[in-house]
């Protein structure tokens, strides 16, 4: 039977939104946590920790983020566990967000002058605090634009979670536009939601850049 | 030229080891095949003011570098204040809590104030509380005369302004060692005075100093002793009015000969 187009079909459409905004929420706030430590370690002064952070980076560039769903969807069950969809996508977006939010901020903390490193240590301030009072905040402030910039990527990166069928914005427009015949529509509303979502992200960004590339 | 002992020598190298705040013995280190330092022993006294010049690469700023271990070092030891450096993570962590060093470029942490950067190091490693860090921070800012420049960030200063601040955010951890890498030479010449002005202070309140400088004025009026290096090696180290006046080594007077006659 094939269903009009209506208001509960927009929505619909519109009810899958929260889900996209909280999957994108949880994988960057879970990958920013992860990251931080893959950052951490990437920079570490000893080099297994080094070699296994880039491993982990390596993989995680090198590999489609539908590829690395499919492998935790699929993965995890021959481990015993079985995952909902939604643990799944989580677990996924996560990981993805960590390596790539890594790899950002590695970039950030080796732009750090190593003078500032230097002065802490003269000081005599330990490791936790070189970073936590000298390296990060410089380094961070450094990556603030990049960073935005992948949280953009990573909630149009959420849609690929339809695949494995957890129903968030690109889902709800794929159930949509199969009972009402107007795949057109709802995916242009679908597309249309993510721009507006995405596209001032990306300019605040894009503003953040023009601002730091201004200080220095 | 011959090296004659006179009744007025002060022992060149032997304050004797108790009251020795820094002692090299037999320190070598490599870049790969290159070696920057050759078999340095040097005994620094309390209170004994040193001056270390040489040509660029000589190995002088790896030599203070050693001291609070931002440099390592392959073979030999150096104990500062008694602490054998290279024994223990635990002793660098002492010793660079009790010897203060002002870099080249600075260094100040730029996200923080004039301030913050001087309160930090007494908190997170003396473990003293907000307001008593706010009174040491205070003290030193005075001390190098800038207070109220205490609100501003570095950027906002002129070199000279962060340089002193530079020195009263080492001395808020009250040191007994300040190291100086070269501390005027990316400074405006305007500027340097002001800077030398407050390391002359330091001196005279019986500080023990090692700076790596070209300011031959200051090492000619402040210096117990002034080291030439070159190519690793300490080549010559005397007091300065014998340094200046008498140099014995031929490297040493081909380097005063460049750098006093410009």
């Amino acid at each position: 039977m094939i269903r009009l187009f209506g208001s509960n079909e927009v929505l619909f459409i519109l009810a899958g939104i929260q889900w996209t905004l909280l999957l994108s929420l949880i994988a960057f706030t879970g990958g920013g946590v992860f990251g931080l430590i893959i950052a951490l370690s990437r920079t570490s002064t000893r080099a297994s920790l080094r070699s296994i952070a880039a491993g982990y980076i390596d993989f995680f560039q090198g590999t489609p983020l539908l590829m690395q769903l499919f492998l935790v969807f699929y993965g995890m069950p021959v481990f015993g566990v079985k995952v909902s969809p939604w643990t799944a996508v989580t677990i996924g977006l996560t990981l993805h967000a960590s390596a790539f939010l890594g790899e950002i901020w590695r970039g950030g903390i080796q732009a750090v002058p190593r003078g500032q490193t230097e002065a802490a240590r003269a000081l005599g301030l330990r490791y936790a605090s070189r970073m936590r009072d000298i390296v990060l905040p410089q380094a961070l402030r450094l990556s603030v634009a990049p960073t935005v910039g992948f949280l953009v990527q990573l909630i149009k990166g959420t849609s690929l979670a339809s695949i494995v069928g957890f129903v968030e914005l690109s889902r709800s427009a794929q159930i949509v536009a199969s009972t009402t015949y107007k795949p057109l529509l709802a995916y242009g509303l679908a597309a249309l939601l993510y721009f507006v979502i995405c596209f001032p992200l990306s300019r605040f960004s894009l503003r953040l850049e023009q601002r730091f590339a201004a200080k220095t | 030229m011959i090296e004659l002992a006179t009744p007025f020598a002060p022992p060149r190298d032997t304050p004797s080891t108790a009251d020795a705040m820094i002692v090299f013995e037999n320190v070598e280190k490599w870049y790969g095949s290159f070696q920057v330092l050759k078999n340095i022993n040097l005994t620094v006294a309390k209170g004994e003011k040193i001056v270390v010049c040489g040509p660029s690469g000589s190995g002088k700023s790896t030599l203070i570098r050693c001291i609070n271990r931002l440099e390592e070092y392959r073979s030999g030891r150096i104990l500062v204040d008694g602490i054998d450096l290279g024994a223990s993570a635990k002793n660098v962590e002492a010793v660079r809590a009790e010897v203060g060093m002002v870099f080249q470029q600075f260094n100040l942490f730029p996200h923080l104030t004039v301030m913050q950067n001087c309160m930090l190091a007494p908190m997170r490693v003396r473990g003293i509380g907000t307001s008593e860090a706010e009174a040491i921070a205070m003290k030193y800012l005075k001390r190098v005369r800038i207070p109220e420049q205490a609100g501003k960030y570095p950027a906002q200063l002129s070199g000279g302004q962060q340089q002193r601040v530079a020195i009263a955010r080492a001395l808020c951890m009250t040191p007994k060692i300040m190291l100086f890498d070269e501390p005027t030479s990316a400074l405006d010449p305007e500027m340097v005075k002001e800077v030398l002005d407050t390391m002359i202070s330091l001196a005279e309140e019986g500080m023990t100093m090692l700076c790596v400088t070209h300011e031959m004025g200051f090492a000619r009026s402040v210096a117990d002793r002034v080291i030439f290096m070159d190519r690793g090696e300490i080549v010559e180290m005397d007091r300065p009015d014998r340094f200046f006046a008498n140099p014995r080594n031929e490297r040493t007077r081909s380097f005063l000969g460049q750098i006093l006659n410009h």
